[in-house]
């Protein structure tokens, strides 16, 4: 089962991943919290094995106990793109209705 | 284990409205701990349960989909059980429901909504504030004598251990990603196996979103059908010629983009989606051409109308696959939309050149 897991890559060079190896401590939180299995860990640090694999959830950067981790985080989804260059904001997820929020 | 009937129960709980509002088919008694009834929650999903399913995946009632937040038990937990974390989407609770079937374990369910973890997550909805607002309004500490949590690791989107830790003393075990691994996961003393931790999206995966993806693109069919009326106005002699052609030929669009392209997102070349969705769009208006033999210019209004059309539809489904980033996304909308757009612009005028100067057919 393992071997023949598929590893989805999108757009090359599509992250704003950063790690600042100066500041790991070796506590792989990134590598237990990585949907994508982006990080490795080389004797006491992390380091970024798989870069075209990271989606920007952000969930490595929010857990890093030291702030070594740098992610733009946002959802890769372009109706969200789209909608935020109608409106001039950010991407958003709100499809319509006041509350909103709740389509992806 | 105490299970008292629901209309013996009469004090309200602590992160509760009202205890009416409980008398839920999910729950199926209440267990008693001191002066505090915790709800018991049913391991048995039903048919009634599979039903909604079913009707969340082509979108009804997908925005209202929910449980009750607050605490719940799951067999008979004791002062050690484990302690599980949710979202209240209700599909999510109910796939864990059904796999925590003969386990004692304690599951506190986050409000986010009715939205799923990763998405909750995402949005900050499934985050670090009301993990602790949810801790503290349960008093899940008087529970239980240890101080950890599993919480799916798609919730590390949203929730930050080392902060949890700091604030409110409680220790994160970031558990698997899929509800079916728990009981492995438990089982071998919270150690997850790489395949435990990564997110997929195989064929049944990508199947399962295209019913939604199919709801979503109502303007699709909508649009083949008027395009097909306005040809056989346009059309003279052959009015029904030309509708049935047209309504074949654009109207396929639709599951195309929906189902044939979800399915076959893997082998389709290129990492751009806009790309991909390109190729299988000149596929199949290569296809038509070869089926339903049209003249120079309507050849060539539907090579890009089909191109364009299924490339911004593939483009779109970026929002419901597990992989693509922001930064990758937006690098694609920038390359791809303009050309999408004068595809389909272009599209127009030639089906114009077809008709008026009755070179189409």
């Amino acid at each position: 089962m393992e071997h023949a897991m598929k590893r989805w890559h999108y757009i090359r060079n599509g992250s704003s991943l950063k790690l600042d190896s100066e500041r790991c401590i070796g506590c792989s939180a990134c590598l237990q919290v990585c949907p994508h299995q982006v990080f490795g860990m080389q004797g006491r640090k992390a380091q970024i094995l798989d870069r075209d694999a990271c989606m920007e959830c952000g969930a490595c950067a929010r857990n890093c106990p030291v702030q070594a981790l740098q992610v733009q985080p946002g959802v890769g989804c372009v109706a969200a793109i789209l909608i935020g260059k109608l409106r001039g904001t950010a991407p958003t997820c709100e499809c319509g209705g006041s509350k909103g929020g709740a389509c992806c | 284990m105490l299970l008292t009937p629901v209309s013996a129960v009469k004090p309200p709980l602590a992160g509760y409205r009202k205890l009416s509002q409980l008398q839920k088919p999910y729950i199926n008694g209440y267990l008693i701990r001191g002066l505090r009834q915790i709800p018991c929650m049913v391991s048995t999903v039903k048919f009634r349960d599979r039903l909604e399913h079913v009707g969340v995946q082509w979108g009804i009632r997908r925005n209202s989909y929910m449980v009750l937040p607050g605490l719940y038990a799951a067999g008979s937990p004791g002062r050690q059980s484990p302690v599980l974390v949710t979202a209240n989407y209700k599909l999510s609770f109910d796939m864990l429901r059904r796999e925590l079937a003969g386990l004692d374990v304690w599951l506190l369910v986050l409000d986010t909504t009715g939205v799923n973890v990763w998405c909750a997550a995402g949005k900050g909805s499934f985050g670090t504030a009301e993990l602790l607002r949810k801790l503290q309004q349960t008093r899940l500490d008087e529970l239980v004598d240890h101080r950890q949590l599993i919480l799916p690791q798609l919730g590390a989107v949203g929730v930050s251990a080392p902060e949890v830790l700091r604030r409110s003393g409680w220790r994160i075990a970031w558990g698997p990603v899929r509800a079916a691994d728990l009981k492995a996961f438990l089982a071998a003393g919270l150690q997850k196996t790489a395949g435990m931790s990564r997110v997929r999206f195989g064929l049944g995966d990508r199947l399962r979103v295209a019913p939604l993806e199919m709801v979503q693109a109502w303007p699709l069919p909508l649009a083949a059908v008027l395009a097909a009326a306005l040809a056989a106005w346009l059309g003279g002699g052959r009015p029904w010629d030309y509708a049935w052609k047209t309504l074949l030929a654009l109207g396929a669009l639709w599951p195309l983009g929906s189902w044939l392209f979800p399915a076959l997102l893997p082998v389709l070349p290129s990492r751009a989606f806009s790309v991909k969705g390109a190729v299988l769009g000149l596929l199949w208006a290569l296809c038509m051409i070869l089926l339903l033999q049209p003249g120079f210019w309507f050849a060539l209004a539907l090579i890009l109308v089909s191109t364009s059309v299924t490339s911004f539809k593939a483009m779109n489904f970026t929002g419901a696959t597990t992989f693509t980033s922001q930064t990758g996304a937006m690098l694609e909308v920038d390359k791809a939309i303009i050309p999408q757009l004068a595809g389909f612009a272009a599209a127009v005028v030639f089906a114009a050149i077809g008709f008026f100067a009755g070179f189409g057919v």
